[in-house]
């Protein structure tokens, strides 16, 4: 019993990972139409921004999960202004492969200049060590990386469905002509919020850089399942693709513990049950 | 007519002529380096196999003596059936003679067949399981560097001794994880040890934290590490992350290669134990040539065991087509000189080419170097222990290869 909770507390951890990526994928493809398979790739120049900032500039992690997002989103902004918005009201599959290139030839760049093994890259002073809960050992980092990205998921949430922007950034997915002629510039909403979808992803790469490896690679791996996440919780729900991060986090979990065989199969056996039973997903709403 | 007939009669005639004259002087090779060119295996093989093959080119000498050899380089992406048809084509279209390097065990294992089938010649350098030269041994394979069984019993053996009586395998779920936890399993058992569990877990796994609970609540006193690359790396940073070594367990990282230490960096992975053939730091010949190597290799890194390997193997095949006089193209009878003659080189000294098709020649056991005893980047281990040669790989009585029952 105690083993069972030390699993899903630890499916928890990777689940606020599922959680961030595939909540900045949804803010994209709820926002721009886009399906976004850079986003690995984003999530991946967070991490190395993150090492570069240590080893050239000195700016610690905590800089780090201040500049990188920035750094990358801004990255991203010239992405949408130069390339993707002229895929607007094209089929997604458009966006797809346009995206899809993005990602191998940013990987293959990083391929090329750090090869495939990865760079260390250490946890932070403040975060070493952990405590003992009586059924597991707990990295204190690990307890970070949860409560940290819980309180970034959220706050986009609200800021999505809750706020004035937020309202103006949904009029403008449903009747762009319509929120133009208030005075809005729809243009450059479009292009900050896929700034904001990207600097998630590479708040997330900063973020599991002192967990995994700095690894060209470590976004490719990753995203097919965040995909298959996005597709359970539904395209484009914010608070779907939150919840179903979070929890297929803890199933994964749980398949490691009891069948570990199946663990990187799990997300996707479910992802076909899903789209049998409910084609637009969990939370999706029927286009 | 007749003109025609005697015409084409003619023809044929001379087309005989030069087909027999071009077999007496065939002096033409084909190099296949197959690897994992962009995956988890890419730095301790990929790219640095090929320049390790090139270099082998250049140092026989051979194109002085009118040799011409050409190499090629294939990705073989970690997938048995790519490997597979990689070598096919390689050998039906190409011509290749020999196919180098090849990590990844199952990848290994399915073109050793394919090889065989062909009559090439197949140096493998990359890979661990050491069912190519038991139970999958060929008449065409030549295995150098290293196996699971070196890697169990001088590891494995080494850590025994030292009390770590007690095991938890982390094993990657395909052909070479199974084989290297099976001979490990073997050796701890010899040596009085018990096994008390393990868990399998998928190929290039990112997060290691379920396993490494799983390893936790086992209470063994070492954690085996049967996996290789980037699974490795990410096991040995995670542990340090749940506090296993401050719990009083032990980390073997039963195969680890320089690439793998530089990317875990020095401060976690301080002070583990385990087993090479090669290191550029041995001594003055392993030195000269690595400094070669990694001036002309991206961000100057020296060469892993697998790679010096790739050398020292074509070194040999070398040697053993110049004995031959020419015309590379049976590979059943290159691999018979090969094991006729005794293989010495720069990089992993005197050793044998057994009748099964393993090198064997010395294994070190290393421990990882405290940040402070590490004078440059690449500065990286110290030496504990030598295992000979003779000692390191499966005895011939052992060996379970169908070519040793004549």
């Amino acid at each position: 019993m105690q083993a069972l909770y030390a699993q899903l507390l630890v499916g928890l951890i990777n689940g606020s990972f599922y959680a961030l990526l595939s909540l900045g994928l949804a803010v994209i493809f709820g926002m721009l139409n886009i399906i976004n398979f850079a986003h690995g790739a984003l999530y991946m120049m967070g991490a190395f921004v993150a090492y570069f900032l240590l080893n050239l500039a000195g700016l610690n992690y905590w800089w780090a999960l201040l500049v990188a997002p920035v750094v990358v989103g801004i990255f991203g902004m010239i992405l949408e202004r130069t390339m993707l918005q002229w895929l607007t009201g094209l089929d997604h599959l458009y966006g797809l492969l346009l995206t899809f290139g993005i990602a191998l030839i940013v990987q293959g760049v990083f391929q090329n200049y750090f090869g495939s093994s990865g760079l260390p890259y250490a946890i932070p002073d403040q975060l070493k060590g952990g405590v003992n809960l009586g059924f597991m050992f707990l990295p204190i980092y690990r307890g970070w990386v949860v409560v940290f990205s819980l309180v970034v998921c959220l706050a986009t949430w609200y800021l999505i469905e809750k706020t004035q922007l937020g309202a103006y950034l949904r009029a403008a997915t449903e009747n762009p002509t319509l929120v133009r002629a208030f005075g809005i510039n729809v243009p450059r909403m479009i292009t900050l919020t896929y700034g904001l979808g990207v600097g998630l992803a590479a708040l997330a790469g900063v973020l599991s850089a002192p967990i995994n490896q700095v690894r060209p690679l470590m976004g490719a791996d990753l995203i097919i399942v965040v995909f298959a996440v996005v597709v359970i919780g539904g395209m484009g729900s914010i608070m779907g693709s939150i919840i179903t991060g979070f929890a297929l986090g803890v199933i994964e979990g749980l398949t490691k513990y009891f069948y570990p065989e199946a663990s990187n199969t799990v997300v996707f056996v479910l992802m076909v049950l899903v789209l049998l039973v409910k084609p637009t997903g969990l939370t999706g709403r029927a286009a | 007519m007749k003109t025609t007939i005697s015409a084409l009669l003619l023809g044929t005639a001379l087309t005989l002529a030069s087909a027999g004259l071009a077999s007496a002087q065939d002096k033409t090779v084909k190099i296949g380096s197959l690897s994992d060119q962009s995956g988890l295996y890419a730095d301790l093989a990929g790219p640095g196999s090929t320049l390790a093959a090139q270099m082998a080119v250049e140092d026989s000498k051979l194109k002085d003596k009118g040799w011409k050899i050409d190499i090629i380089s294939g990705d073989h992406q970690n997938k048995p059936d790519i490997g597979t048809t990689i070598a096919r084509q390689w050998f039906d279209v190409d011509k290749v003679d020999v196919v180098v390097d090849v990590p990844n065990s199952g990848v290994a294992l399915a073109v050793n067949n394919v090889v065989k089938e062909k009559n090439g010649v197949y140096i493998n350098s990359g890979a661990a399981t050491s069912d190519l030269t038991n139970a999958q041994c060929s008449p065409n394979t030549v295995h150098w560097t290293y196996d699971t069984y070196m890697l169990a019993h001088a590891t494995g053996q080494a850590l025994v001794k030292a009390g770590g009586d007690t095991w938890f395998f982390l094993t990657a779920d395909y052909a070479f994880g199974a084989a290297l936890e099976r001979d490990t399993t073997a050796v701890v058992k010899e040596n009085g040890g018990k096994v008390l569990g393990g868990v399998k877990h998928p190929l290039n796994t990112a997060d290691f934290s379920s396993f490494l609970l799983q390893a936790q609540a086992s209470k063994a006193k070492i954690i085996g590490l049967a996996n290789a690359g980037g699974d490795t790396t990410n096991s040995i940073k995670q542990a340090a992350e749940f506090g296993i070594g401050k719990g009083g367990q032990k980390l073997a990282g039963l195969l680890l290669f320089l690439t793998d230490v530089k990317a875990i960096g020095l401060e976690t992975a301080q002070g583990l134990n385990f087993t090479e053939t090669f290191y550029w730091d041995l001594n003055d010949q392993t030195r000269a040539f690595s400094k070669r190597f990694s001036e002309r290799m991206k961000n100057n890194a020296p060469p892993t065991m697998v790679q010096a390997g790739v050398y020292a193997g074509l070194m040999h095949y070398f040697k053993a087509l110049e004995a031959l006089g020419g015309n590379p193209h049976d590979g059943a009878k290159i691999v018979a000189k090969m094991k006729e003659i005794p293989a010495d080189d720069p990089l992993f000294g005197k050793g044998v080419v057994e009748a099964n098709g393993r090198v064997t020649h010395n294994a070190y056991l290393f421990e990882v170097k405290k940040p402070s005893e590490s004078k440059g980047p690449w500065d990286l281990y110290k030496l504990v222990g030598t295992v000979p040669g003779d000692q390191a790989f499966t005895p011939l009585s052992q060996s379970t290869c169908a070519l040793l029952k004549k």
